[in-house]
């Protein structure tokens, strides 16, 4: 299933995040890459060196959307500016969908910057769900949600995180970004079994995938992106491709970035995976 | 209110409060411990992770301040500031835009570098907002020949005109070259060099200068302005006509009439060739 209405019916391959130190590299070589997802915030600009040259890079590539500041399941209402900005970018790129994290990170107007865990409560996962809804439609291109890693989770919490997930996509009737390297840092990180989250996520919302390296520190992981994939969420993302098919999948690359061809050779790894049979669920 | 915005309230409380600062009561409060760390170890991640984040944000946008006051006074103020005043936008990018201000309020944070200290803040302020402000469409050379006593001109919106009282343009010149020396982490430099940066800053005399800040193929300069030319965009920039701009900015100058003619034939070239003057949006 690898193009759904979630990511606007497409069936892209294996992309890269598009991050600066490869700008020189892709314009000047123009290697043959399937699309490349972008930050949105970053260029969520008035004008300047950032909007140039993703000016460039769409008369070449594909491109992706992906945010880490919309903030779904922060109580507050989404946050108007934002979205003029981010529709303005949406306008300019053309993306066939959109994501960003099913988390929050403000309050009050205050903003964290981080992706912080939601407290897996129905109350949350309707605002997270009504928001999420009120995005579309104001932005007109399908959403897909990410689940994050997480370092922490609350006592109020009355659901595991997958059937939270399973509660907003299905009151928001959206798509997922299915990360699976979070999925296994936060397995690590809280105890769950891995496999049980993917099992338990509905595969025919799966829109894309995300795949990254992470650090182990002595009581915990982190998300650190600045590492190959590792062998278990490898294995995950094996898992993964077997229940939902291929699909359009992304590696994150974000600190102590390699070369472009370190970089896109890691993601490339993914293609062994992408032809095998799917395992259709009973 | 909500339980959501409640819970979210005491998160992102604890999470933003100072780094010195407990937060087991709300951490044991609110997140579960698991079988390797406690609950307040768990919400540290996120507390460390907020501050070292917005922290190496101000740190690459403020090089200049850094250098003025030295490590330990900036890691002070930067900390007081952040505090008082943390991210209201979903973009890290305006983290400093109400640092002057700020400081105007609590000038024992830069000492006897105070004046200083708000010039540099004002330059590297106006560095980040050329860097990626809107471009309008320029008037060339050609269309300086239409022009009327009548017409309304514009700047572009990413030339920022300042007056300081101290030249902190070569003080950042010299930085920057210091930077790309010893590669972008400014951290890395050696403290031996950085020490003689501050000491060569902190002996810098007064010496009033006018300055535009702006771009050029998206590379950010600083343009040294005769005080005659700087009133006269700084008029065109308030919306008054070519007119009554050269009547109120010129009524004061030092330049005898033939030669302010000259001046002034030669400062609409330049402005032309830099395209720094637009039509005024309607």
């Amino acid at each position: 299933m690898p193009a759904n209405r979630f990511n606007g019916q497409t069936d892209f391959g294996i992309g890269i995040g598009l991050r600066v130190p490869h700008y020189q590299h892709i314009l000047e070589r123009r290697p043959v890459v399937d699309w490349f997802e972008i930050i949105s915030e970053n260029y969520m600009l008035d004008g300047g060196r950032p909007l140039a040259i993703l000016d460039r890079i769409l008369e070449q590539y594909r491109v992706v959307q992906h945010g880490v500041s919309m903030y779904f399941g922060s109580a507050e209402p989404l946050n108007r500016e934002h979205l003029r900005r981010l529709k303005a970018l949406v306008k300019r790129t053309k993306t066939p969908w959109l994501t960003d994290h099913l988390c929050w990170g403000s309050v009050d107007g205050r903003y964290t910057h981080d992706l912080l865990p939601m407290p897996y409560t129905f109350e949350a996962a309707e605002i997270t769900a009504r928001k999420v809804r009120e995005a579309r439609d104001f932005l007109e291109v399908p959403i897909a949600v990410e689940n994050v890693s997480s370092y922490a989770e609350f006592h109020i919490s009355e659901m595991t995180e997958w059937e939270f997930l399973n509660e907003v996509v299905e009151g928001a009737d959206c798509g997922i970004l299915l990360d699976v390297n979070n999925i296994y840092v936060s397995s690590q990180n809280h105890g769950f079994d891995p496999y049980d989250y993917l099992n338990g996520v509905p595969a025919e919302r799966v829109a894309q995938i995300h795949i990254a390296g992470h650090s182990k520190f002595e009581k915990y992981i982190l998300d650190t992106h600045d590492h190959p994939v590792l062998d278990p969420v490898w294995k995950l993302y094996e898992h993964a491709i077997r229940r939902v098919g291929p699909t359009a999948t992304l590696l994150e690359w974000d600190d102590r970035i390699p070369s472009f061809d370190e970089v896109h050779a890691e993601a490339r790894k993914a293609e062994q995976f992408i032809g095998i049979p799917v395992v259709v669920s009973q | 209110m909500t339980n959501l915005l409640e819970f979210q309230r005491r998160v992102a409380g604890a999470v933003m409060s100072p780094l010195n600062r407990s937060i087991s009561a709300e951490a044991n409060q609110l997140v579960k411990p698991n079988d390797r760390l406690t609950s307040t170890e768990r919400l540290n991640i996120y507390h460390r992770q907020y501050w070292y984040r917005i922290l190496d944000s101000f740190n690459e946008d403020f090089p200049g301040l850094c250098s003025i006051l030295g490590e330990r006074a900036f890691e002070r103020l930067s900390r007081a500031y952040l505090a008082d005043c943390p991210s209201q936008s979903f973009t890290l990018r305006n983290l400093g835009s109400r640092l002057a201000t700020w400081l105007t309020e609590h000038p024992e944070f830069a000492g006897q570098h105070f004046a200083l200290a708000i010039d540099m803040i004002r330059l590297e302020w106006a560095h980040i907002d050329a860097f990626d402000s809107a471009e309008r469409k320029a008037l060339g050379p050609e269309d300086l020949l239409e022009l009327g006593p009548e017409l309304r001109l514009a700047l572009q919106p990413y030339v920022r005109l300042l007056a300081l009282r101290y030249p902190v343009d070569d003080l950042r010149v010299q930085l920057n070259q210091h930077l790309n020396e010893h590669g972008a982490a400014s951290n890395a430099v050696s403290r031996p060099a950085r020490r003689h940066i501050v000491r060569r800053f902190a002996r810098l005399k007064p010496q009033p200068i006018f300055l535009a800040v702006h771009r050029v193929d998206f590379t950010v300069y600083y343009r040294r302005l005769d005080a005659d030319e700087f009133r006269l965009l700084e008029s065109f920039g308030e919306g008054q006509s070519i007119g009554q701009a050269l009547d109120s900015a010129l009524a004061g100058t030092e330049f005898e009439p033939a030669e302010l003619q000259q001046k002034i034939q030669t400062w609409f070239a330049n402005w032309a060739q830099l395209g720094w003057l637009s039509s005024r949006p309607s």
